[in-house]
């Protein structure tokens, strides 16, 4: 394997006094490397990724993200924020922002970049998830297929090293799925680090070099897909895998 | 085995039409018996009241600044002479007589401002500098002391000019306060988030008048010897702080309304606090609160009269100062409210048919 950008070392998080939800997790991830994290809701596989941009806090143990370690410090979050790009499953694109504003925002605030150049590389980022004949539009204007592809492309304008999804397609019509796995499909192409949070077997398969499964706050079971799927190891990722692919 | 082919059927107009004014009348004035019933007693009634209105408005009233012939058509017409007669001192209140140019311009000026700032196409830097130097000419106006203009001392402004100003003014400072104790009030620093939470309950605990009399009476004996702020200071402050605590609870609300994945993309984007309230959060908080705010606002111009209290005359008390101890035109006080009535409704309608534009304004930008 090649160098590791993300790290979980032994990672322990409970929220309030009783609710265990990451169990002892460690995790490598190579630079480069793409990997689905699959599991039933509350196996806390989005907690998992929110710890990777600090937007959840963890009690124990270390996440390192590009040689920075994540702790309380304020500064070491806003390095790793800029590596990290986030997509998540309601999209949350700034509603009273057209396209174009929601995508340059923070290259402009964050990134000190001028407007113009902002626009540039917003109009770039838009026609790579093909959408930029959408810029001037408000996000409630856009179907959720098109809102998602709009906040893939948000994400990329800062140029991060790691692209954390949290469900994507989850909140779509199934019509709109495709054109998101699309985007995601292609995005995988280019070298770009991705942890995603999915129950897209079929993304998984063509896409992913290890697919994860979650149960309880631990990691039961990592492979290769084509592992993963064929010989899945514990009776759990079984029996898992045996009800989301029997429809 | 042939496919079928989707053909979507084409869009007919509903089966009855409901356009035009007969149908518009029966369906919403003769609908049943009972809401026909309704609209004829209220046509009776407002065609049994609108000539009596008439009578005593218009056709028996007096217009002319006549007390006798005030008093002689006493109980059948109104005396529009009162208002004829002591319109500069409602309107001025106790501003020297001869002075009172200088209050009308004021008046105008600021009037017209407020007009100016309320036009989007006007929405621009310079606004803000437009607005220091209303504000200067206002208080050298109204002061004097400059430009060899007499000086008034600010117990002596009265009237329209000081209702304006006391308005303008106070929800002017109130509103930043109001954002930032609201922010403060959700902050995740507990000695910020208690100081907010003290002032806020301790405002709205107790009644304006209290306040300002707190700002009038109370507050110079806690300051040393030989030092006083101006009333009208002191009062516009009283004004402010406590119009600042209504308006932060109305702002709080609209932070509340506004979703966590807002505030973590923000956060995934690697926006600062600041960053993150004043691009993502407040445009969208207070675009949601627009007619509460407003609705304060005009509860606020109201409440002016209020420093009457603390002998400041604003309209209203200035009404008060005009006709109590005059004999002759006391009895007449009725249509003499119901002129300054007019001129709150005015301001008052104003802000109300603004509200309503700002708030599609907003709206326009959020969805379409």
């Amino acid at each position: 394997m090649t160098e590791s950008i993300v790290r979980f070392d032994k990672v322990n998080k409970w929220y309030g006094n009783d609710f265990h939800v990451l169990r002892d997790i460690d995790l490598d991830v190579a630079k480069g490397e793409r990997i689905v994290i699959c599991g039933p809701s509350g196996s806390g596989k989005s907690t998992l990724i929110r710890c990777v941009n600090a937007l959840e806090e963890y009690q124990q143990g270390l996440v390192t993200v590009d040689g920075i370690a994540l702790t309380d410090d304020v500064k070491a979050v806003e390095q790793v924020r800029k590596q990290v790009g986030m997509v998540f499953q309601q999209f949350n694109l700034f509603p009273h922002l057209t396209v174009l504003e929601n995508l340059t925002l923070a290259p402009m605030w964050v990134g000190h970049l001028p407007k113009k150049e902002a626009e540039e590389r917003a109009m770039t980022q838009l026609q790579r998830v093909r959408i930029a004949e959408q810029a001037r539009k408000y996000p409630l204007q856009l179907s959720g297929g098109q809102q998602q592809r709009v906040a893939i492309a948000r994400a990329l304008c800062l140029t991060p090293k790691i692209m954390l999804f949290d469900e994507p397609t989850s909140a779509l019509d199934p019509e709109m799925i495709n054109e998101v796995l699309d985007v995601m499909i292609e995005l995988a192409g280019q070298g770009i680090t991705m942890l995603c949070v999915t129950h897209e077997m079929g993304f998984a398969r063509s896409v992913a070099d290890r697919v994860i499964f979650m149960d309880q706050g631990q990691i039961v079971e990592q492979n290769p897909p084509e592992e993963f799927f064929a010989h899945p190891k514990n009776e759990r990722t079984r029996d898992f895998l045996s009800k989301i692919i029997a429809h | 085995m042939a496919t079928d082919s989707f053909v979507p059927i084409a869009p007919r107009p509903p089966p009855v039409n409901a356009e035009g004014l007969v149908p518009w009348l029966r369906r919403n004035l003769f609908g049943d018996w009972k809401s026909s019933l309704t609209t004829v007693v209220l046509i009776g009634l407002v065609l049994y009241l609108l000539p009596l209105l008439a009578q005593w408005g218009l056709f028996q009233a007096v217009f002319g600044a006549n007390a006798d012939a005030c008093q002689a058509a006493r109980g059948t017409g109104a005396c529009w002479g009162v208002i004829t007669e002591k319109w500069r001192v409602i309107i001025f209140g106790r501003y020297p007589f001869e002075q009172q140019w200088r209050p009308e311009i004021a008046t105008v000026l600021m009037v017209a401002a407020l007009v100016i700032s309320c036009v989007r196409w006007f929405w621009k830097p310079w606004l803000a500098l437009m607005w220091v130097a209303v504000l200067a000419v206002f208080f050298s106006l109204m002061g004097g002391g400059v430009f060899g203009l007499e000086p008034v001392r600010t117990d002596l402004w009265g009237g329209l000019p000081l209702t304006v100003m006391l308005a303008t003014l106070s929800i002017f400072l109130a509103f930043p306060i109001a954002v930032l104790v609201a922010l403060g009030r959700r902050s995740q620093l507990p000695a910020i988030r208690t100081a907010c939470v003290i002032y806020i309950e301790l405002i709205r605990g107790v009644p304006l008048i209290s306040v300002l009399f707190m700002a009038s009476f109370m507050f110079p004996l806690f300051m040393p010897q030989g030092m006083s702020i101006d009333v009208l200071v002191r009062v516009l402050v009283g004004i402010t702080l406590f119009a600042a605590a209504y308006m932060a609870e109305i702002v709080r609300g609209g932070l509340q309304a506004i979703p966590k994945g807002q505030l973590e993309a923000a956060d995934t984007l690697g926006l600062s606090y600041w960053q993150t309230q004043r691009k993502i959060v407040l445009p969208q908080a207070l675009a949601m609160v627009v007619p509460s705010m407003m609705n304060n606002f005009i509860s606020i111009f109201k409440d002016t009269s209020l420093v009457t209290i603390v002998s400041l005359y604003e309209l209203t008390g200035a009404l008060g100062l005009a006709l109590n101890s005059d004999v002759e035109w006391r009895p007449f006080k009725i249509e003499a409210y119901l002129f300054i009535t007019a001129i709150y409704f005015a301001f008052c309608f104003a802000m109300s048919r603004y509200s309503l534009w700002v708030e599609k304004q907003v709206s326009v930008s959020r969805t379409r």
